[in-house]
């Protein structure tokens, strides 16, 4: 059907997509969604060029030996700097930024029944510094592999071999390369999270509409508010972090090069006292997107609402207590490593609140198997396996001999990219609809949902055996005996590379092909599904006024449209009278 | 541009008439706007805190390993008398700040006025101490990172094994035009320059001596083996080879958080020069004073860090 000929189309003639045109409107845009979309072109690009290195790297790893590049140095230069870059890119501007500053940035304030952000200016300069940071940093990481590989010398190209946590002294021992620049990148993209963690952080204070309370706020919100807790409260720690390795490259004060009196062991404490805290930053908001996804693609009312909310705080919180357990090795007392393995373990008691309390949401739910409730159960299973896989490592006794191998590697992208990303594709599938006002193929979601699940698990479950079997992390060359590990896990990126293709067009073949989406496709309860799909400008022709988030009962389905409506019979539940009050 | 859409179709759906040029088109009323931008500058302020926690964490990690050490370099180099009077400038500058946000809630333009441009003096005069402060250590050699003759890098003698021989130390070139006109840091500096303290910095490298004082036999004092008389008197010569070592960690400490500090001196002036600015074109009222608040409040934490700085680097004892 050609979109021209659907009848909403007339019906709904301004939508934020149609609303302003040409360069300048996007690009100076105060509006929330543009903003997300925005933040999604950069933040996809970045995912690209991250993985592209990641295959690369899969691939220089076919074989013991170097096989791309004949000269040994060379060889072993270009996959530091492959490593670095990955791990850089996928950190710093994809896995931290997708869900808040995309799915966050479109979702929150229609969650909230509001017209934009407490502060939409910040927004927009938190999308124009990230995208400024992102281009920096790429440049510096990507004109080292130019460096490396064709003797080709960009301005500030000297590429990075550190890997993403710049450890002194491998990062201040070194004459020549890209700290300085690098670092700099780093810290302009947390200015970036630092001004969403505000916004947001403000806009769930003093937007919320009448009727919501605090436990009445959906879970994606409650995710959001913790997460943003610990963008501001950690972030500013890197900050000072980055400007003190700065200071040390570049006016040589003693604070972490121990030739000049410093202690790199307290720029690990440094780096790991926002790094840990970083890692809840990556997978809170997914949590916050799976509890959505599960809840309304089972047509249930949520499981355990209060503990799932809590359990986000309890999350934000402990995250700043288990540091020390990235320096179990690193020459810690033993009475800090044991308090710190103690607390790590904590760790585990939010994290299976809200995995549970998601299985008894599916329990007898009437379950669709839509792309997005795929992604999500996946997400439960590759959440599992990382999350127990991490008890191994905040052991003591297992970490010691576990430490800075395969097992390492493999847990960690368990719980990034097979909690993270899989999170954030279901919460493209579930909001897609929403922001483009079309349905995406389900089939081929589906093809794209189990294909990288498949994709994901044969290449990093070989990683927990080679690691086991003590296969150092970060290697360039490796013994022959974990070739057979390292192929698998190769074939596996190409099937991940394959399936997130195969997602990729889903999506613009929608954007092309795609059916007009209801308002409401999906028949959640949560604000943003009682606007038109795409929204209006300022988001809502009339104020909503929330109730419970996920009380699906008065919504039902309605052939004609493919989509779900309020029952008219029955007039909304107005919200009891001590909701009444504007929340503050 | 989508701006000026939204600012001109702000209040159809709002169900209350009132115009106010200041009221952005998401919020409902001012009330509602002014307490987020008031919530929004506090948790900014939030990081503020925790970006020079992270320096009061190494400072405290440097100063509990090496006591001596800090209390010989704030003896023998910081001067009290200009950090109190940076701090008596810096507490007044808040107050006519404060002042000057009690005037705009009051429509009292003038008086707003005259308190930001006091205030803007008072960064000024705040930012001239540091200067002198700052020019006397570059005249005494102590200056940040490799323009501190305390630093490894300009020390022959510890660069030989903290360097490996293949690996020069990268310096900044203005350093060796200091270190070719300065004596050898073997002898005492003394190029005339009179601080308060002066008498008390003693020839700096003497190791016989002290090895000997690491091994004091009646040490009576955990770990530093100084006696309560040795340590009011402590000259560089009086340190352990440990401590003499990491004087240099004293004015990295010192020069990163004062430094921090000062840019966010500079900072607060821009911002106080643009609402005076806007003081001046009869843009605040008691209805809308934000601006003048948001700054104030940023005014109150730089004077607050400094409140703590204080303290810490000059008032050791």
């Amino acid at each position: 059907m050609s979109i021209a000929q659907h009848p909403s189309k007339e019906a709904q003639p301004d939508n934020y997509l149609t609303h302003g045109k040409g360069f300048m409107s996007w690009a100076f845009t105060l509006d929330h969604k543009r903003i997300g979309l925005l933040y999604m072109a950069f933040v996809l690009s970045a995912f690209a060029f991250g993985g592209t290195f990641a295959v690369l790297l899969r691939t220089s790893l076919l074989t013991p030996n170097h096989w791309m590049i004949a000269d040994d140095t060379k060889a072993k230069l270009f996959y530091n700097n492959m490593f670095s870059l990955h791990g850089a890119v996928m950190v710093f501007m994809f896995i931290i930024p997708a869900v808040p500053a995309i799915l966050g940035n479109f979702v929150l304030p229609m969650m909230l029944g509001a017209k934009d952000v407490a502060f939409p200016r910040l927004n927009l300069m938190s999308l124009w510094i990230y995208a400024i940071g992102a281009c920096f940093f790429g440049w510096v990481l990507f004109g080292g592999i130019l460096r490396t590989l064709f003797d080709i010398h960009l301005p500030f190209g000297w590429g990075l071999d550190t890997g993403w946590t710049f450890y002194t002294p491998f990062s201040t021992s070194k004459a020549e390369d890209g700290m300085v620049a690098g670092v700099l990148g780093a810290f302009v993209l947390g200015f970036s999270s630092i001004l969403t963690g505000v916004n947001f952080i403000t806009s769930i204070h003093t937007l919320r509409p009448r009727g919501m309370t605090w436990f009445r706020m959906p879970l994606f919100l409650w995710a959001l508010y913790a997460t943003s807790i610990i963008q501001i409260l950690a972030t500013p720690v890197l900050a000072i972090t980055l400007l003190l390795l700065v200071a040390e490259r570049l006016l040589h004060v003693g604070i972490f090069d121990s030739s000049l009196g410093g202690d790199p062991v307290l720029f690990q404490h440094f780096f790991w006292f926002y790094s840990h805290p970083a890692v809840y930053i990556m997978i809170l908001p997914g949590m916050g997107v799976i509890s959505e996804v599960i809840s309304s693609h089972s047509r249930k009312h949520i499981f355990g609402y209060n503990f799932i909310a809590l359990s986000s705080v309890a999350l934000a919180l402990l995250g700043f207590l288990v540091w020390g357990h990235h320096l179990f090795v690193a020459g810690q007392s033993n009475v800090a490593d044991s308090i710190f393995s103690l607390l790590t373990f904590s760790v585990a008691i939010p994290s299976a609140v809200k995995v549970f309390n998601w299985l008894s949401t599916l329990y007898r739910g009437s379950i669709r198997f839509t792309p997005a409730m795929l992604f999500a159960m996946g997400f439960i299973l590759l959440f599992t396996i990382g999350g127990l896989t991490g008890l191994f490592l905040g052991a003591l006794q297992t970490d010691v001999p576990l430490h800075d191998t395969y097992f390492v590697i493999a847990h960690f992208h368990y719980v990034m990219v097979g909690s993270m990303v899989f999170a954030f594709l279901a919460g493209m599938y579930h909001w897609f609809p929403k922001m483009f006002g079309k349905m995406t193929n389900p089939f081929w979601g589906r093809v794209g949902a189990i294909m990288l699940f498949i994709g994901f698990n044969v290449t990093f479950f070989p990683q927990f055996v080679m690691g086991a079997h003590g296969s150092p992390r970060r290697w360039a060359t490796y013994p022959a005996e974990f070739q057979v590990y390292h192929d698998i896990s190769t074939v596996g990126a190409y099937i991940m590379a394959i399936s997130l293709i195969t997602v990729l067009i889903n999506w613009l073949a929608a954007l092309k092909w795609g059916k007009p989406a209801p308002a409401n496709p999906w028949g959640a309860n949560t604000l943003e599904w009682r606007t038109p799909s795409p929204p209006p400008h300022d988001n809502f022709p009339t104020p909503p006024i929330a109730d419970d988030p996920y009380d699906m009962s008065k919504w039902e389905f309605d052939p004609s449209i493919e989509g779900w409506v309020i029952r008219q019979t029955e007039a909304p539940h107005p919200p009891d009278d001590r909701t009444l009050s504007v929340p503050h | 541009m989508s701006t000026a859409s939204t600012e001109t179709s702000s209040h159809s759906h709002a169900g209350h008439g009132r115009h106010d040029p200041h009221l952005a088109h998401h919020f409902d009323t001012p009330e509602q706007q002014f307490t987020s931008a008031k919530l929004g500058m506090w948790v900014f302020l939030g990081t503020e805190i925790l970006m020079f926690g992270g320096l009061f964490c190494a400072y405290s990690i440097y100063r509990h390993n090496h006591p001596l050490v800090f209390k010989f370099a704030a003896e023998a180099y910081l001067s009290t008398k200009l950090g109190t009077l940076n701090t008596i400038i810096l507490i007044t500058s808040s107050l006519t700040m404060a002042w000057g946000v009690r005037a705009a809630q009051l429509n009292q333009k003038k008086l707003l006025m005259v308190c930001l441009v006091l205030t803007l003096m008072g960064a000024a005069g705040f930012l001239v101490v540091k200067t002198i402060e700052y020019s006397a250590k570059w005249n005494e050699h102590v200056w940040v990172g490799a323009w501190n003759e305390y630093n490894a890098d300009n020390d022959a003698s510890y660069a030989q094994y903290t360097r490996p021989p293949d690996q020069p130390a990268t310096r900044p070139t203005a350093l060796l035009t200091i270190t070719a006109t300065q004596p050898s840091p073997m002898v005492m500096v003394d190029d005339g320059n009179t601080t308060a303290d002066r008498s008390q910095i003693k020839p700096r490298y003497d190791y016989g001596l002290s090895q000997s004082i690491i091994t004091h036999p009646d040490s009576s004092n955990s770990g530093t083996g100084l006696s309560e008389e040795e340590k009011r008197e402590l000259g560089y010569e009086k340190l352990s080879a440990s401590d003499q070592w990491h004087v240099n960690t004293f004015f990295s400490c010192y020069f990163l958080m004062t430094g921090l500090h000062g840019i966010h001196v500079v900072v607060g002036m821009g911002l106080i020069t643009w609402v005076l600015l806007r003081a001046r074109r009869n843009e605040f009222s008691s209805e809308y004073f934000t601006p003048v608040d948001l700054v104030g409040l940023y005014w109150h934490l730089v004077d607050l860090i400094w409140i703590f700085l204080f303290p810490l680097l000059y008032l050791i004892h």
